[in-house]
């Protein structure tokens, strides 16, 4: 039985209008590190929605673990795209938070302990009394990871958790999102725009074809040796072709829709006026 | 981590963040560049309140002089050149008795402020020495089981502008214990959103005046048998009605606009209602219910003026009315005394509602 299941779902926000998402069939297995990769605006985030439990599907279903999904559940942590920490609580009270209604039995000093071990572990210890307006935007998303992991959850949405960040930032916190990953191999789903991310971070990538009606398209297998090195995966054969592949398959349907949109329009048929000669 | 608290960021977190500045030029503090922020944050105040004064005395002088000239006029055509000239030399002389009396002019003004703190001085001496006197007396009449002799001379300013502020507090707590609640429940609900919409819609523009009216005519009825005297309890009520609008408002759209964000957050957590509530709903909407409490503090302040009037509640609007119906010579400073306090109190009870926001609330508003 696969892990998570997403069987013919449909979604809709207004009845009667374009489907933001159509047809999407998707399994991961436990274990996995699956990217999806996506134009911005192409239903990545609902598709989000829809497996963390915050969306319910129009048509078709969700099912994790064999389970339909019906809400928001603490198995599946969430890490947003906008960080989504609460500004009036410090980076402390912010994983605090968490921790608590994950483990509503534990002891206020074992959650403590907690949540110092889940700051310390995105090294983020001497902020930890902070606001998050006091944050960089790379702490903020370091926060938010903490947060999300500190409820152990047993898989991880990761919803372009890394589309804000700098360059630099960004590989640091792939990294150490790998990291975390790879120390209890928990299942993990990533959404990003970013085809370099997917490949270093992903087993396997699935592109999803732009909305309205947007679909996923067919998936690429990453076989590369973990731990992969950045450096070296430039000069990896196998990089480069899946790289090119999956670039060139979303150049494709950014083309098709470019030719989608070519209708000729019909034009009047006017004539500028002559002013020039007007005066003569 | 301990944060050192200097007198700069206390000034700002109050919204008086020109003080500094003042400090700078004390301690000599101030450098060439902050010349012009010092130019533009004190002397340019510093000179707009001297032209205010200036155009004041000025526009009170022309006033006064239409008013003599017309009393002179009258005197001529009623009865003849003899009075017209006792008339001018009476006007002259500063003779109480045939001052024109229009706007004060800010010397008068001033003097009337001096007048009105010896008074306050006077009958605060007048108290003491009745308590004094009346001490041994009232532990007999309290041993007897007696009420004891309370000091009924008449209130100074002083005391007048206590018991305003009193009234306005009293108000202000009423409208928070009732706009703020109502206002949560009416955001977080749509249904009972559309069942007060109406309420809010149509309650809100009415007047002051109409509702010390409605005020008066429920209390009255419910302290029938009471001998006490109502008119603190139909003003501060009065007022509280009148001003929770802002708050109700305020509230019910901070609630109902919090940030979807947090509520997607709310929901991953998994918090339970109580929690979403007063965990994520309430710190976000904080802001907003502050703004509001600010609009229903000055409002509240604004109206308590014409209500106290109106229920002849002591306090800064009788004061006024008072002065007004009595029409001494000095009345017309008094009124404009009383005009710069109550709006001098105003100002005050904006920036502690300021205060009070920055302390709790995440986002930090600066003073306008």
């Amino acid at each position: 039985m696969a892990y998570l299941q997403l069987n013919n779902v449909h979604k809709t926000y207004v009845q009667g209008e374009d489907e933001v998402l159509s047809n999407i069939n998707l399994t991961i297995e436990e274990g996995e590190f699956v990217a999806i990769v996506g134009f911005t605006g192409s239903g990545k985030t609902t598709l989000v929605n829809l497996i963390n439990g915050l969306l319910q599907p129009t048509r078709g279903e969700v099912l994790f673990k064999g389970q339909p999904v019906t809400g928001t559940s603490h198995e599946r942590g969430v890490i947003f795209q906008n960080y989504s920490l609460l500004p009036w609580l410090t980076v402390g009270q912010n994983v605090f938070m968490a921790v608590k209604e994950a483990f509503p039995k534990t002891p206020k000093k074992e959650l403590n302990q907690m949540v110092a071990n889940y700051v310390d572990m995105v090294s983020l210890t001497p902020a930890i009394n902070k606001l998050p307006r006091e944050l960089s935007g790379g702490m903020r998303q370091r926060v938010a990871v903490a947060r999300a992991l500190a409820m152990k959850p047993e898989m991880i949405i990761m919803d372009e958790p890394l589309g804000a960040l700098d360059a630099l930032t960004r590989g640091n916190l792939q990294d150490e999102i790998l990291n975390i990953w790879g120390k209890d191999k928990r299942t993990a789903l990533l959404i990003t725009n970013d085809v370099d991310e997917g490949i270093y971070m992903a087993d396997r990538i699935i592109p999803l074809r732009p909305g309205p009606n947007a679909t996923l398209g067919p998936e690429f297998k990453i076989d590369i040796e973990r731990p992969r090195d950045k450096t070296e995966l430039n000069d990896n054969e196998n990089f480069k072709q899946t790289r090119n592949a999956i670039i060139e398959y979303l150049m494709d349907i950014g083309n098709e829709r470019k030719a989608e949109a070519q209708t000729a329009y019909a034009l009047p048929d006017l004539t500028p006026k002559d002013f020039v000669n007007q005066f003569k | 981590m301990k944060q050192s608290i200097t007198l700069g960021k206390v000034t700002k977190f109050m919204g008086l963040g020109f003080l500094t500045t003042l400090k700078d030029l004390f301690t000599g503090k101030l450098d060439k560049e902050d010349f012009k922020s010092f130019l533009r944050k004190v002397v340019v105040p510093i000179v707009s309140i001297l032209l205010f004064v200036g155009l004041w005395h000025m526009g009170a002088k022309t006033l006064y002089n239409i008013e003599a000239d017309f009393k002179i006029n009258k005197a001529l055509e009623e009865r003849g050149q003899a009075a017209a000239d006792a008339e001018a030399a009476c006007i002259a002389s500063g003779n109480v008795t045939c001052q024109p009396n229009s706007l004060p002019s800010p010397a008068q003004v001033w003097d009337s402020y001096k007048s009105l703190l010896r008074d306050h001085s006077t009958i605060s001496a007048d108290k003491a020495a009745f308590k004094e006197k009346t001490a041994a007396l009232n532990e007999k009449r309290i041993a007897e089981g007696k009420n004891p002799i309370v000091y009924t001379g008449r209130p100074s300013f002083v005391d007048q502008i206590f018991r305003s502020l009193k009234t306005v507090f009293a108000g202000f707590l009423l409208a928070l214990v009732i706009a703020v609640p109502l206002g949560i429940f009416i955001g977080l609900s749509p249904t009972l959103k559309s069942a007060f919409n109406w309420f809010i819609q149509i309650f809100k523009p009415v007047s002051p005046v109409v509702w010390y009216l409605l005020v008066f005519m429920i209390v009255k009825t419910l302290l029938i048998d009471s001998s006490e005297d109502s008119s603190f309890t139909i003003s501060f009520i009065s007022v509280g009605l009148c001003s929770m609008w802002a708050t109700l408002v305020n509230t019910a759209m901070g609630v109902s606009s919090v940030d979807k964000d947090y509520i997607n957050v709310a929901k991953v957590l998994k918090l339970g209602t109580f929690q979403k509530i007063f965990k994520v709903i309430l710190p976000s909407s904080l802001p907003l219910i502050f703004t509001g409490l600010k609009i229903t503090i000055s409002v509240g302040w604004m109206v308590l003026i014409a209500i106290e009037l109106l229920a002849q509640s002591p306090g800064l609007g009788t004061f006024v009315w008072e002065e007004f119906q009595n029409g001494a010579n000095d009345s017309n400073a008094k009124i404009i005394v009383a005009m710069f306090v109550i709006g001098i109190i105003g100002f005050l009870l904006d920036r502690l509602m300021l205060t009070i926001q920055n302390s709790v609330s995440f986002v930090k508003t600066d003073a306008i």
